[in-house]
């Protein structure tokens, strides 16, 4: 199957949410979730740690169970539409020991479209140069990945996302670790992914980044806000989220808000027009 | 004297290729398990007169079966729980022996092998082990990759995490109740896990890293019973120490190596 061949029509949604309440062991960490994502629309998670945003996550691509509520993505049950779906978790408990090279990494993410025994096609093998190069660690796909730094690493995974070539494309905290270099990259990239027609979801602790996104949820173990991020990322609704916004005169001046995250602990800037508050 | 070195290679590519996976998906614990817990099996086999082997599965499937209850069942670290598990296994097994005549004699052999007795059928259950194990390492090997990998990745991917799990702590499985003859319950564990990790060390692929450790696993089979015959040793023991040393002879010359500033390297 080719990329795009599956994409959904747009306005169908690719992430429909009923009461939905995500939590592991049984117990819910947040709940009554209603939220629908179409394709081509990204949605930005904003919320301290723990707050709920991979746990949401992790629900969405079916690691973990809908504890209630009703959940479709890509029009099936979580975790049904593997060939279409792409996911990068926070943390990978291996990339160690594991005698791979950064291709190797990134050829991975053609598996769900050839199963056990396909053939990796050319096609496979353009993605996976195409994603080595749009993430610039194309010098770098005969490292072992254990050679590679922390920040490099990231930018290969991010590669292998790419390369899925996916209709649903789910990160959490994708620049954590990334460069300046990486970071920049990893936005072009993705503002592509959307244009090609792809839907993204993300978790982010970067409000300046978040203000962008179609949509943003705003977490606190609840619901606190849904809705375009000019509208959802107010002063107040910071400050429930987080609990502590700085009013920097100097900055509200120019109508930006400074969030400083209690367990964080990176200032972040919003910049919310000329008429701010 | 050559059919023991043929079951020493046979041995070296059944436990590189299990050794592989133990190695990269953290499974030394389960492995260990396993080494334990096929010794009271082997031992009330060994009473009753049935095949050793049979006894061998049966211990290895109680022994998946307790560790994996005691770690469901605790929510904090059930290392001690687990450790108890283990020695309980030894001791149970070591208590079935005492019952037989030759007790020391037997617990001897199950424990530590006896490569210089294997017959032709023994030889036969460790080829047919080698050739099954290489063949789902082949079939499977995409799902193991991303398994090893990472397992939610997999599982995202649509490889259920859980179902190639188990087969890979089956194929571990298999492996030690298909070697313990030769090289003993205890001594398989080594097997296991010094090829494969020196493997680990040397290769940058998991064919490569199988590779390399079924050839470690044999050389040191080779220069085992060799040492064995001339300096009058056991032999299975010889052959996991040659083993054992080899892996740390190849950690202090990768930890050199990389005291050196390697500019070649960067242009491979």
């Amino acid at each position: 199957m080719s990329g795009s061949a599956g994409l959904a029509p747009p306005g169908a949604p690719i992430i429909a949410a009923h009461g939905l309440a995500v939590g592991y062991d049984g117990r819910s960490v947040v709940e009554g979730i209603d939220v629908g994502v179409g394709a081509r629309t990204s949605l930005a998670l904003v919320g301290t740690n723990g707050s709920g945003k991979s746990t949401l996550l992790r629900t969405i691509v079916g690691l973990l169970p809908v504890l209630r509520g009703e959940l479709s993505v890509l029009g099936a049950r979580p975790g049904g539409a593997p060939a279409r779906l792409a996911y990068q978790g926070q943390f990978h408990a291996s990339g160690f020991v594991l005698p791979l090279r950064a291709i190797d990494i990134v050829r991975m993410a053609r598996f769900p479209n050839r199963g056990l025994f396909g053939r990796m096609t050319e096609e496979d093998h353009d993605l996976v140069h195409w994603a080595l190069r749009t993430m610039g660690v194309e010098n770098l796909a005969r490292q072992p990945l254990r050679s590679l730094s922390g920040g490099q690493q990231q930018r290969v995974y991010l590669s292998q996302v790419l390369a899925r070539r996916a209709d649903l494309i789910v990160l959490d905290e994708p620049t954590a670790g990334l460069d300046a270099g990486g970071r920049e990259r990893y936005l072009q990239a993705f503002a592509a992914e959307l244009e090609r027609g792809a839907t993204l979801v993300t978790s982010t602790h970067d409000i300046g980044e978040a203000v962008e996104y179609d949509q943003v949820l705003l977490l606190a173990r609840r619901v606190v806000a849904l809705g375009p991020g000019r509208d959802v990322l107010t002063a107040d609704r910071l400050l429930e989220t987080f609990g502590i916004v700085l009013r920097d005169p100097h900055l509200e001046h120019e109508g930006r808000l400074v969030v400083a995250e209690r367990a964080h602990g990176h200032p972040q800037v919003v910049d919310r027009g000329p008429q701010a508050p | 004297m050559l059919r023991a070195l043929a079951a020493g290679i046979l041995v070296s590519i059944a436990c590189s290729i299990a050794g592989t996976f133990v190695v990269l998906r953290g499974l030394a614990f389960i492995g260990d398990a396993l080494a334990h817990g096929v010794l009271p099996g082997v031992a009330i086999a060994l009473i009753l007169g049935i095949p050793g082997i049979v006894g061998a599965a049966a211990g290895a499937v109680v022994m998946i079966g307790g560790v994996s209850v005691v770690t469901s069942r605790s929510r904090l670290s059930s290392d001690s729980a687990i450790g108890l598990l283990f020695v309980g296994m030894l001791a149970l097994g070591v208590v079935i022996v005492s019952r037989s005549t030759t007790f020391s004699g037997d617990l001897i052999r199950i424990l530590f092998g006896e490569i210089l007795g294997v017959g032709p059928q023994d030889l036969l259950v460790q080829a047919v082990a080698a050739v099954l194990l290489g063949a789902a390492a082949f079939v499977f090997a995409r799902p193991f990759l991303l398994l090893c990998f990472d397992r939610d990745q997999a599982q995202v991917a649509g490889f259920s995490a859980r179902l190639y799990h188990n087969l890979m702590l089956l194929l571990v499985a298999g492996t030690v109740i298909a070697s313990f003859q030769t090289v003993g319950t205890l001594l398989v564990f080594g097997m296991l896990l010094a090829p494969a990790s020196a493997g680990a060390l040397l290769a940058h692929r998991i064919g490569a890293m199988m590779a390399v450790g079924a050839l470690i696993g044999t050389i040191s089979s080779y220069v085992g019973l060799l040492l064995s015959y001339y300096l009058n040793t056991a032999a299975g023991a010889t052959i996991v120490l040659v083993a054992t040393i080899i892996f740390f002879v190849v950690l202090a010359a990768v930890n050199l190596r990389s005291l050196v500033p390697a500019t070649d390297e960067v242009a491979a």
